[in-house]
């Protein structure tokens, strides 16, 4: 077998998520998928054996070149605060920031991924006045620059590859580990935020449960309503990109039948959406932002006229949270009994 | 020999990042100072923002202890709304919930705590060679039965939550997702397969009967008679090392209570243990101090309500991004130890007992919990009426408090929230991992892992002795959480 495709996964200004996440894989499970993959995790902050010293010892024998590393995972933002400094997180054991270790080993490894929309681009960590003066690789949300700058390239030529999500589904991280480890990545396998496009170039809205209602304008009021959750409840999956409801979650989940909004967390600023997260902002009752590529006038005149022709099993299954009216039974064989 | 400090970190195998440092004196600690290294600012990022959107940032504070900051973020919201969950609603949460508390207990046994009995250190022992073939981290042959068994179990929160880390779906007045009948039915089916992974890896029998163990002696028998048992491989060799004489912090435990039914009632009770007697909990006498932190000065400790969270990495004196909660001005240690003492089960409390908090019972309490709350959320399950309602609604106030206060699978989390002109004035957290890791207060005195570790032999130079890591994560600290 060839040498192996070695990972160093790093964490910094996050929640830890996309690791929990990561967990989650399945058929196969993380470890199988990894190993016949021919994928070595060198350290992983949740599942390695190695602390404080060996771990260091690590680092340093990357940076040094001694030890070979593909692929460097960075999960959370990167906290550049206070004022630069980088001591909102400095690595236990280093008295050095983060911040630093972190632009020393992404010169070393062939490719540098950002793992969650954190370290993509800031995330969570950089909403409100963003205290901790956080950001992501490569990108300060939706401008880019961050901790690399604009114009950096890894050793292999490739930009950061930003596996944004929040958290990131579990087969986004493996299935693009995978695919360089199998040299089946290039600069043509991202989107313009270098969101791999496995994933990024569908949306969310793409296998919604909810698209009748969609189809028809028919919107939940609530939480717990079963409607459209478009026109009031501030959900953006006609916009965000992602396959959430292809792909799935934990079994058969995703954030729409889980009965809440998407809330396009693998876009960079989703963390300030400029309203509350469960509310659409509308004009002349309207929302604002369209589904994406739909031309606004068509939008309008089509929504008004299906909400014009709503069936009623949808005006009322829309407002209640299980199944008031069922469908009509119709047959559509023409053979007669 | 001579006394000399030394610093460990980073730890791996803890969620976040986290450093000790400690001052050995003819190889014994003699004391320690825990640092959260990493602050991110969530009450300042929370501050002027709409009351609801509480739900969609604090769950991402952490992503092993998300549904537990939702359920938090929640309950503090329906205080300020004066509203109370649907029954099916509540039943919901407590499900989610319980699923996230005991995929952690999981993850802890075998991803966290395990694997460094397989270390190469170990290999003169006689269990070492089992341990390494069924622990070692990422190739152990555990795993091959565990991660897919956790992977299944988190299936509950697909159907109920949509995913897991980072739901939406807890709400004041209970969850936006109803469960229809066929799903109930899948939900069931889903806790009867990590039941049979538990009873046949973990416990080596039923439920029922690791519940029903009531003292140390009939856990000994239970081991003596299922050695195959994950539960028996962990006791053998927490006898060999003594794990029962490590690690002790002080004797004051703490609970807010975990899973509420109802108004006032909880599966596991509210309360505190102090020094061997069940006592009330007066919430009202939390503290947060920071005088041993980086943050800006404040006159005292400070109740959450009043309490603000200002860094300055400058501050003289200071060692950690972490505060120090206080209750009545005493340490406290929280985590399913407390409350299985403060619920006064007889095999924790008999455990307790004789050896104190100590790491060997912090892990057989995880354990306790796993044969405890299965048989709870199967009850629950089939409490579920799909077609009736699962979530109240109420506007929010434009001026009002409200406390959440719930118990996450590492202890007790609370959220205080102000509201002011229908914005957010004051958002304070108290993770579980906060009181569990504290730096010292106004009275010099340390925290619980500070305690902890305070009298551990390690060697001169530290690197002998792997208890202190044993010691750091009999505690399943989520570092993320303690500093948020």
């Amino acid at each position: 077998m060839s040498a192996p495709f070695t990972v160093l996964w790093l964490q910094s200004g996050g929640c830890g998520g996309c690791s929990m996440s990561l967990l989650n894989a399945e058929a196969p499970d993380l470890y199988t998928g990894l190993k016949h993959s021919n994928i070595e995790l060198l350290w992983h902050p949740s599942l390695s054996e190695a602390s404080s010293e060996e771990f260091i010892e690590l680092l340093n024998a990357i940076i040094q070149g001694k030890q070979h590393l593909d692929a460097l995972c960075i999960e959370g933002s990167i906290m550049t605060g206070p004022k630069g400094t980088g001591r909102f997180h400095v690595l236990a054991g280093t008295r050095r920031p983060m911040m630093d270790w972190i632009e020393e080993l992404a010169n070393q490894a062939r490719y540098t991924l950002a793992i969650g929309s954190c370290s993509a681009f800031g995330g969570i960590t950089s909403g409100g006045s963003n205290p901790g003066e956080a950001c992501g690789l490569q990108y300060d949300g939706a401008i880019q620059g961050g901790l690399l700058g604009a114009d950096w390239i890894s050793p292999s030529g490739l930009s950061v590859i930003n596996v944004a999500g929040c958290p990131t589904h579990p087969n986004w991280v493996t299935e693009t580990l995978m695919q360089l480890a199998m040299d089946d990545f290039s600069s043509e396998d991202v989107d313009d935020l270098r969101r791999p496009r496995s994933y990024a170039d569908h949306l969310v809205h793409h296998g919604c449960t909810r698209n009748e209602f969609y189809e028809y304008k028919a919107s939940a009021e609530q939480s717990s309503d079963r409607g459209c959750m478009m026109e009031h409840m501030g959900c953006l999956g006609t916009q965000a990109h992602a396959d959430c409801n292809t792909r799935l979650w934990n079994g058969q989940g995703s954030c729409l039948r889980g009965g809440y909004p998407c809330i396009n967390c693998t876009a960079p600023d989703f963390e300030e959406p400029g309203h509350p997260f469960t509310e659409t902002p509308q004009i002349a009752g309207i929302p604002i932002g369209l589904p994406t590529d739909m031309p606004k006038a068509w939008f309008v005149a089509l929504a008004s006229l299906s909400k014009a022709a709503t069936p009623k099993r949808l005006k009322d299954n829309a407002v209640a949270d299980h199944i008031v009216v069922s469908p009509t039974i119709r047959p559509t064989s023409p053979k007669k009994s | 020999m001579s006394s000399n400090r030394k610093i460990f970190g980073p730890f791996n195998r803890v969620e976040g990042d986290l450093e000790v440092e400690v001052e050995i004196d003819n190889g014994v600690v003699k004391k320690a100072w825990v640092n959260s290294p990493l602050y991110r600012g969530f009450e300042q990022i929370l501050h002027g923002k709409d009351p609801r959107d509480a739900l969609v940032y604090t769950p991402r504070i952490c992503g092993i202890c998300s549904v537990s900051q939702s359920v938090a973020a929640a309950q503090a919201l329906a205080e300020a709304q004066g509203i109370e969950p649907t029954p099916n609603g509540r039943l919901s949460s407590n499900l989610i919930l319980a699923c996230e508390n005991l995929a952690d207990h999981l993850s802890h046994f075998y991803l966290f705590f395990m694997p460094d009995f397989a270390r190469e250190a170990y290999t003169d022992k006689n269990w070492h060679e089992e341990t390494a073939r069924r622990f070692k981290a990422q190739t152990g042959a555990a795993f091959k039965t565990v991660l897919p068994a956790r992977a299944q179990w988190l299936h509950i929160t697909g159907i109920l939550a949509g995913k897991w880390p980072h739901s939406l779906s807890i709400q004041p007045g209970g969850s936006t997702r109803s469960v229809e009948s066929q799903e109930r039915v899948r939900l069931i089916g889903i806790l009867g397969s990590f039941r049979e992974f538990l009873e046949i890896t973990v416990f080596g029998g039923e439920l029922e009967a690791i519940a029903e163990l009531d003292s140390e002696r009939a856990l000994t028998n239970w081991c003596d008679n299922n050695p195959g048992s994950d539960l028996s491989r962990f006791m053998r060799i927490s006898h060999d090392l003594e794990l029962d004489s490590q690690g002790h912090a002080g004797s004051l435990f703490m609970s807010y209570g975990a899973y509420q039914t109802d108004a006032d009632q909880h599966l596991f009770r509210r309360g505190i243990w102090n020094n061997g007697s069940a006592g009330a909990l007066d919430v009202s006498e939390i503290r947060e101090d920071i005088s041993h932190s980086w943050m800006q000065s404040q006159p005292g400790p400070r109740h959450p309500y009043q309490g603000t969270t200002l860094p300055d990495a400058d501050m003289s004196n200071s060692y950690s991004w972490c505060k120090a909660p206080r209750l009545d001005g005493e340490v406290v240690e929280v985590g399913a130890v407390a409350r299985q003492l403060v619920n006064q089960h007889p095999l924790i409390v008999d455990l307790v007992s004789k050896h104190g908090g100590c790491v060997q019972n912090r892990i057989i309490a995880r354990l306790l919990e796993l044969a405890l709350v299965v048989p709870a959320m199967e009850n629950w399950m089939r409490m579920l009426r799909p077609r009736e309602p699962f979530c109240n609604h109420a506007p929010l106030p434009d001026d009002a408090q409200g406390a959440g206060l719930v118990e996450a699978a590492r202890g007790s989390l609370g959220h205080w929230l102000r509201i002011k002109n229908g914005r957010i004035l004051n958002y304070q957290i108290i993770a579980p991992t906060t009181w569990n890791f504290s730096p010292r207060d106004n009275q010099d005195v340390p925290g619980a892992l500070e305690q902890a570790l305070t009298g551990t032999e390690v060697g001169e130079n530290g690197k002998e002795s792997l208890m202190i890591q044993h010691i750091v994560r009999s505690f399943d600290p989520c570092m993320v959480c303690t500093v948020h």
